[in-house]
């Protein structure tokens, strides 16, 4: 990468004046400046929600600012979409891949690129390979990328940008994917970025990843700035105060307790998925009542397999799942969820709502036959209406009326209409699938006390994250899932990071004793 | 039975063969260059009817056959426009799209017929002369063989050309690399400031092109002439024939050989007042896209963002 002789490094490269952007009913960018200098690396900290992607995707030209003007190097700049924001040098990672995943690694990174007509990967493949050794990053470029895992796809998606020869690189939420090490990987291969000249903005949410990285750091709450601070200057408390506008609890309250009968067994069960990645391979755990076990595991590990197997989505081809002295390795899941089991789905929009559908019709879905609610068939409306008052006020969902359209609501509360559903029928054991996955801290907070809540109440409770910080904060003990196995179990005051970033990454294999 | 054996009739059915799937392979050479680029057109009957329509409308009007087929490309590529404006841009549900225009071409050309050679009474049906067959010197003689490949029309010479150009668009330009990219991630591309609009316009334009291509060998090099059913199903068939060579150029070749040798023993078998169910050889082909499906299922190329419209900034 060539630093370019025209300013001087630590001169303003990038400025955002006033800009403001709106939505329909929700301000995302209120008058908001930024500043970004040469060669730094910056860091845009918010909460979810507080308006940092939109922001980032303003200064890559995917939308236009309502008001306000971006100035590079001084010259206002106009973008209309990202090619113009690439051929001013500004490149952008979203957090959700864009990638062509049936394609090559060469085939990604040359989409868009070049003046010739007749496709020459010859040069992608010798500046890929260069690339690659540069940064010591081991990556076949003929593999096909939907093959790859996530964070091999990512050093993918930041090459791809970079080929592009921009000046400014702008990384989106980078490290939700990876693990402890893949951080530090990521983090020292970004330093020698910036050494060699690269501008770099980083949208995080997390206050570790702003110390350990930045060299400034823009704080965002509610679509405003909140103030923009030399990261030498402050410490992890107060840019927490900062982002949240109060002091913030670093810690779950979370008694001691003792542990009932183990509620889900699971032995040793296979289950192969389609695409081959994801399947389970033997995987075992069990979970006793009044317990909450984490699963930590990098995305794609069988997390997705392993909920579907235990709510009866799919069936494991071998081994069985006991929920206590029932087998439900085979019962649909009607059949699990009468044996007490909730579940809150990864994906809460794809697979937990019905979108279009009101509030009050998303708090009994799946419930519809219950006695309680249907009789012969026919929807019992008074008592459903009844039902949706009661959960409405009793789970906190800020919702104009029960009849309101779920679209509408913000994912804090969206998150809270699933929870209020499933655990409405006293659940003796709740899986729960990135469970504030996109939430901001208040609703994050909500959710991760109801689940204590719940494993006090003697309930089991499943957790799968990839929040490793949320992991810790509320398992009683941690299991980590690699290749659609767990050969690792610890309490949390056993083991660390480190270690379980070990066994995320499979770098350490069946060494430590299974359950 | 052992009539049916003879080699003139074997022979037949092998010439026949290669006429039948003239217009199948470039319909759906045509709809593989458009599915690629992410757009399903369902339309491919109408557009069919229309370009057989259009091509014989101008070959009787002007007297020239060559003038037809462009008049055929025409009348193709506004149907594909009119495709692409409600898919590409207005984002309209590409199956309903597709349906509706499939109405349209299906009855908009028997329409245009009626009203330029229908005054009213019986009337002896226009006819055009037809192309003739075109033999390539030397590799015509070759027996049986020649007689197969090396004597047939224009179109199919044509037909055969485009699979190895389609293959080499699709997987050796930027272009086709951008247009197969637009189907499986348009967001992807997007971001990368490849422009999604152009290239779905292009990519299904041409196949409209192509669809009126192949309803014009029907009409020119076939019938000579136009009928309202004169597609007779062929572009639903084309349509089957993508997913059975699972979006790949030289499979679709296969297909269109295959679906055209059944067709060509069934309406032998009936010719020949043979004993066996004609139907079951009609329903193979679909029978045969089914399993095709199922066969494929785990190494599908179908592109991933097929019939869904993109919008910038939903994500």
């Amino acid at each position: 990468m060539d630093t370019t002789p025209v300013t001087a490094p630590g001169n303003d490269i990038l400025v955002a004046e006033e800009v403001t952007k709106v939505f329909p009913g929700v301000i995302a960018n209120d008058a908001v400046n930024l500043n970004v200098r040469r060669g730094e690396i910056h860091c845009l900290l918010g909460e979810n929600g507080a308006g940092k992607t939109t922001l980032a995707d303003i200064l890559y030209g995917v939308y236009r600012p309502d008001d306000g003007r971006v100035l590079l190097n001084g010259e206002p700049l106009d973008l209309h979409s990202p090619r113009d924001a690439i051929e001013a040098g500004i490149g952008m990672v979203h957090q959700h891949f864009e990638l062509v995943p049936p394609m090559s690694v060469i085939e990604n990174v040359v989409i868009g690129t070049g003046a010739k007509q007749w496709l020459d990967l010859s040069e992608a493949r010798r500046r890929l390979e260069e690339f690659f050794a540069d940064y010591d990053v081991e990556i076949d470029p003929d593999a096909e990328v939907g093959r790859l895992s996530v964070g091999e796809q990512q050093w993918v998606e930041i090459f791809k940008t970079l080929y592009f020869g921009v000046e400014i690189l702008i990384l989106d939420e980078p490290t939700a994917v990876l693990t402890p090490q893949g951080v530090d990987e990521l983090f020292r291969i970004l330093r020698q970025m910036r050494d060699e000249g690269l501008t770099i903005i980083l949208i995080t949410h997390k206050l570790r990843e702003v110390i350990a990285l930045s060299d400034r750091v823009t704080v965002l709450r509610r679509g405003e700035v909140v103030g923009t601070v030399n990261t030498a200057d402050v410490e992890q408390r107060d840019l927490a105060r900062m982002m949240v506008g109060r002091d913030v609890l670093m810690q779950a309250d979370k008694a001691q307790h003792d542990t009932g009968e183990v509620v889900l067994k699971i032995d040793d069960i296979h289950l192969a998925s389609d695409t081959g990645r994801g399947s389970l391979k033997g995987l075992s755990l069990d979970v006793r009542g009044g317990e909450i076990l984490g699963i930590a595991g990098v995305s794609g590990n069988g997390q997705n397999a392993l909920f579907d197997a235990v709510v009866g989505v799919r069936h494991p081809e071998q081994g069985t799942i006991r929920i206590a002295d029932a087998d439900t390795t085979h019962a649909p899941p009607h059949k699990v969820a009468l044996q007490g089991v909730a579940s809150v789905p990864g994906d809460r929009i794809a697979q937990g709502l019905m979108m279009d559908f009101s509030v009050k019709e998303n708090l009994i879905l799946g419930n519809q036959r219950a006695r309680r609610f249907a009789r012969a068939g026919v929807l019992n409306r008074a008592e459903i209406d009844r039902f949706a008052d009661e959960s409405i006020e009793h789970f906190e969902i800020k919702t104009p009326s029960a009849s309101q359209t779920t679209s509408t609501l913000s994912g804090g509360n969206l998150q809270k209409i699933i929870m209020a559903r499933e655990l409405s029928g006293e659940p003796r054991l709740i899986i729960v699938h990135q469970p504030t996955r996109g939430l901001d801290i208040a609703a994050s907070e909500y959710v991760r006390r109801r689940l204590i809540e719940e494993r006090d109440r003697g309930v089991a409770v499943l957790l799968m994250s990839e929040d490793l910080d949320e992991i810790f904060q509320l398992s009683d003990r941690i299991a980590v899932i690699y290749d659609g196995r767990i050969d690792y179990v610890a309490e949390p005051e056993a083991t660390s990071l480190e270690e379980i970033g070990l066994y995320m990454a499979g770098v350490v294999e069946a060494a430590g004793a299974a359950p | 039975m052992e009539d049916f054996f003879t080699y003139s009739v074997i022979l037949g059915i092998f010439v026949a063969t290669v006429k039948i799937a003239t217009p199948l392979l470039i319909a759906a050479t045509g709809e593989l260059v458009a599915e690629s680029s992410g757009i399903l057109n369902l339309s491919l009957e109408g557009t069919m009817t229309i370009g057989a329509f259009t091509g014989f409308l101008v070959a009787n009007e002007t007297g020239s056959l060559w003038l037809g087929l462009l008049g055929a490309a025409a009348g193709g590529a506004a149907l594909g426009l009119l495709m692409a404006v409600m898919t590409a841009t207005v984002k309209v549900n590409q199956v309903v799209a597709g349906l509706a225009l499939n109405i349209l071409g299906l009855g908009g050309a028997f329409f245009w017929y009626r009203s330029v050679y229908d005054e009213g009474g019986a009337v002896a049906l226009p006819t055009v002369d037809r192309f003739e067959t075109v033999a390539v010197p030397l590799l015509s003689e070759i027996p049986a063989l020649g007689e197969v490949f090396f004597d047939q029309h224009w179109l199919t010479y044509f037909a055969v050309v485009m699979v190895p150009l389609t293959f080499v668009f699709l997987y050796r330009t930027k272009y086709g690399l951008e247009l197969r990219s637009i189907g499986h991630n348009p967001e992807a591309c997007d971001m990368r400031g490849v422009g999604i609009i152009s290239r779905q316009y292009t990519a299904v334009i041409y196949g409209g092109v192509m669809a009126g291509l192949g309803g014009a060998f029907l009409s020119l090099s076939e019938a000579g002439q136009f009928f309202p059913d004169i597609i007779a199903g062929r572009g639903w068939i084309a349509l089957a024939i993508v997913i059975f060579g699972n979006w790949r150029a030289s499979w679709i070749l296969v297909g269109s050989l295959l679906f055209g040798f059944l067709e060509a023993t069934q309406l032998s078998l009936q010719a020949q007042d043979v004993n066996l169910p004609y139907q079951l050889l009609l329903a193979l082909p679909f029978i045969l896209t089914i399993a095709a499906l199922v066969f494929n299922r785990s190494r599908s190329r179908v592109p991933l963002a097929l019939t869904i419209p993109y919008h910038r900034g939903e994500r």
